[in-house]
């Protein structure tokens, strides 16, 4: 008769397995199907000069960063030092996505806390945020010299994340840190 | 017979009351309404099965969160523009992922999604069927013969 005591420990031991587990992920993850396919093309007004664009076509040829912002974000201005660090490292260009925001503010914001991009894309709608699958800034995506999604991080970007799943993906890219400049 | 000053009290109350209500209605879509009918009623019935992943126990129709309102004023144009509903769902999935849709379509990852209720049901019905057998051979206990 020992089944009869069996049955429900086991289904209790399995149900709590699946609690364990399911306390332990972020509900606020949500991967990008985005991952291993190519960028979503875009073409926008540029944050510091709306006659100037930037869009997919100043990213291709390298590898790059490409990184979502906004001054009313609080994970962005956390960040933000640390991209400032990284960009003095030259390692990558970075690229910034200003996700719905005022632009004045967000001028005000580059030249108080210093500037990481290369230059950023003024995205007023949010339309081309949309086409990115993005839902929370900061995110933070690392893009193929083809274009390619090579991963994203949603949440502000921090020296552990860097060391950890960017720089091995760049250097399994690349073969070297910084990437050699393609010749084209 | 309520007094004058009741009437008023009661008035004030109704009037208030219809105001905090009707609020509901300009709340947070300012999409004006499609004059066709069909292309409303498919546009509300989107964007109340897509979820906002801002806030995501939200329907996007329900959040007044601004990615919540872009998406509303993309699927807008799109279904304006004459797309079709798998169009627009596939439009989302390409960006977002199954996740967004509160009903996702059933694939090779989402199958125990949807198969765990049947497969829990007949789990049941095995349990309670095996149970029935084996109490049909007892004799009623003195209780069940009190009855």
């Amino acid at each position: 008769m020992m089944w009869r005591y069996l049955i429900p420990i086991s289904v209790f031991l399995v149900l709590s397995a699946f609690f364990v587990k399911g306390l332990s992920l972020n509900p606020r993850y949500v991967p990008s199907p985005l991952l291993g396919k190519p960028a979503p093309e875009f073409e926008l007004p540029r944050l510091k000069d709306p006659n100037l664009s930037l869009g997919s076509v100043d990213l291709e040829g390298q590898v790059s960063l490409l990184n979502v912002w906004a001054t009313w974000c609080v994970g962005c201005r956390q960040e933000h030092g640390f991209l400032v660090e990284l960009s003095q490292e030259n390692n990558v260009p970075i690229y910034g996505l200003n996700w719905k925001d005022d632009r004045n503010t967000a001028l005000d914001w580059l030249s108080t806390l210093g500037d990481p991009y290369i230059g950023s894309a003024f995205d007023e709608l949010g339309e081309v945020a949309i086409d990115w699958g993005v839902y929370g800034a900061p995110e933070t995506f690392l893009l193929a010299s083809d274009g390619t999604v090579l991963y994203k991080h949603i949440a502000p970007l921090t020296r552990d994340i860097w060391t950890s799943e960017f720089l091995p993906r760049i250097i399994s890219e690349c073969g070297s840190i910084p990437c050699p400049i393609a010749n084209n | 017979m309520p007094n004058s000053q009741q009437l008023i009290n009661i008035r004030s109350g109704l009037g208030l009351s219809i105001l905090i209500l009707a609020s509901a209605a300009w709340g947070i879509d300012p999409m004006p309404p499609f004059d066709d009918p069909s292309l409303e009623s498919s546009y509300q019935e989107l964007i109340n099965e897509v979820r906002c992943l801002v806030c995501q126990n939200q329907t996007i129709a329900d959040s007044n969160a601004p990615l919540a309102s872009d998406l509303r004023r993309e699927i807008h144009q799109m279904i304006g523009n004459g797309a079709s509903r798998p169009e627009i769902v596939e439009f989302l999935v390409a960006r977002y992922g199954d996740f967004v849709l509160y009903r996702p379509p059933f694939h090779s990852k989402t199958w125990l999604l949807w198969g765990a209720p049947i497969i829990l049901l007949t789990l049941g019905f095995l349990v309670f069927a095996r149970i029935l057998k084996s109490r049909m051979g007892q004799p009623l206990s003195e209780d069940e013969i009190a009855l």
